[in-house]
């Protein structure tokens, strides 16, 4: 208890902080997305955008660090809510269940097998013409 | 004094934001859990599993899932911000990254034509409906950006989610057998191949199992995956003839 006491006392309300920080990032993400049309998320730019704000400030705030971390590391729980509403679609899936199961299957296998295949050639040849 | 009726309560309660957002949260408390028990297995994914487990009380209790959602969508919404989030770890390892640009790149692109070439020819060589395969194509994009796609080819949002989901799941079990088979050490291209083929679970699995740089090049792959499909699906939808 007496934790969130200190906490008032000084400069910081980092949660508050970080998280406004953000809010703010994927609102502006938001903005730009819909404003120029493009077909990609509002968090994903929003993202690209404090990435580019990191670069310019030189460091990572520690309120930035302590909110988006925690964040990051219950990312699994925050797929839930959506996942359950596959419950919504069980009659198609039900017809194309096998398809769809080796699908998903094979076509993760093959996706995994080529990427790194392919990331570890290039990355060895390229630490090889890096060192030369 | 008057004990209000337990079914009365029940009425209440179920309407209320707070049911679902309780139950969500130790839904994935009890299958991490168990999850731990049965030694971390990557085979029985926690989200999958908690997920199984919800979906089993909504249909016990006769809930529906519009319900659910009111209470769960709380939670949904911190995907945003955690999705910025990503520029943290980005950032911290931007030397790295920078020195590994091109090939990180080329095998970006690589990847994503695999995964979306496979499930289209792979779903139509089995008969799946057109409906089907155009919800598929996205899957290994995280979901907010695969629902958007998949609207935008003409498959179903909503059920690209849950396929996002479990092609998430399907990865994080095979990623590290065929990491095994295949001799691949490197905690870079770990990350980065577990990002691109398995997105946030992935990188969550990234992080949590292998490490910080794992988990940097894994939410790159997984931003760059998803900037980089959401221009090239819908071109590789029309090669197929589907567009």
């Amino acid at each position: 208890m007496s934790e969130r006491c200190d906490e008032h006392k000084g400069a910081g309300m980092p949660l508050i902080m970080g998280m406004s920080v953000l809010l703010a990032c994927q609102f502006a993400g938001e903005l730009v997305a819909r404003g120029l049309g493009v077909p990609v998320p509002g968090p994903v730019v929003g993202m690209v955008i404090l990435l580019l704000g990191l670069m310019v400030l030189g460091r990572v705030p520690s309120s930035l660090r302590i909110t988006g971390e925690g964040l990051l590391r219950y990312l699994t729980l925050l797929f839930v809510p959506a996942g359950v509403g596959l419950m919504v679609h069980a009659r198609l899936i039900g017809m194309d269940f096998w398809p769809i199961v080796a699908t998903l299957i094979i076509s993760t296998a093959l996706t995994l097998a080529v990427t790194a295949w392919v990331l570890e050639r290039m990355q060895r040849r390229y630490r090889r013409g890096e060192t030369r | 004094m008057s004990v209000v009726a337990l079914d009365q309560l029940w009425v209440y309660l179920s309407g209320n934001p707070l049911l679902s957002l309780l139950v969500t949260l130790l839904a994935f408390m009890v299958a991490v859990r168990i999850n731990r028990m049965l030694g971390g297995t990557p085979l029985v994914h926690p989200v999958t599993l908690a997920i199984a487990m919800l979906i089993g009380f909504l249909l016990l209790v006769d809930m529906d899932y519009a319900t659910y959602f009111e209470g769960a969508q709380f939670i949904h919404f911190l995907l945003g911000p955690a999705t910025v989030a990503l520029a943290i770890p980005l950032y911290d390892h931007r030397e790295r990254i920078r020195r590994l640009l091109w090939p990180l790149l080329l095998a970006c692109l690589v990847g994503i034509f695999t995964a979306v070439a496979s499930t289209i020819a792979i779903a139509m060589a089995l008969g799946a409906q057109i409906e089907t395969v155009l919800t598929l194509a996205p899957r290994s994009v995280t979901s907010p950006i695969a629902m958007g796609i998949a609207e935008q080819v003409g498959g179903i949002p909503s059920l690209a989610a849950g396929l996002v989901l479990l092609t998430g799941s399907i990865g994080c079990a095979l990623g590290p057998l065929l990491f095994r088979v295949m001799g691949i050490r490197d905690p870079g291209v770990q990350g980065f191949t577990l990002g691109l083929a398995a997105h946030g679970f992935g990188t969550a699995h990234a992080f949590a199992r292998i490490g910080a740089v794992a988990g940097a090049f894994s939410g790159l792959a997984m931003a760059l995956t998803g900037l980089l499909t959401a221009f090239l699906l819908p071109l590789v939808v029309r090669a197929f003839g589907l567009g």
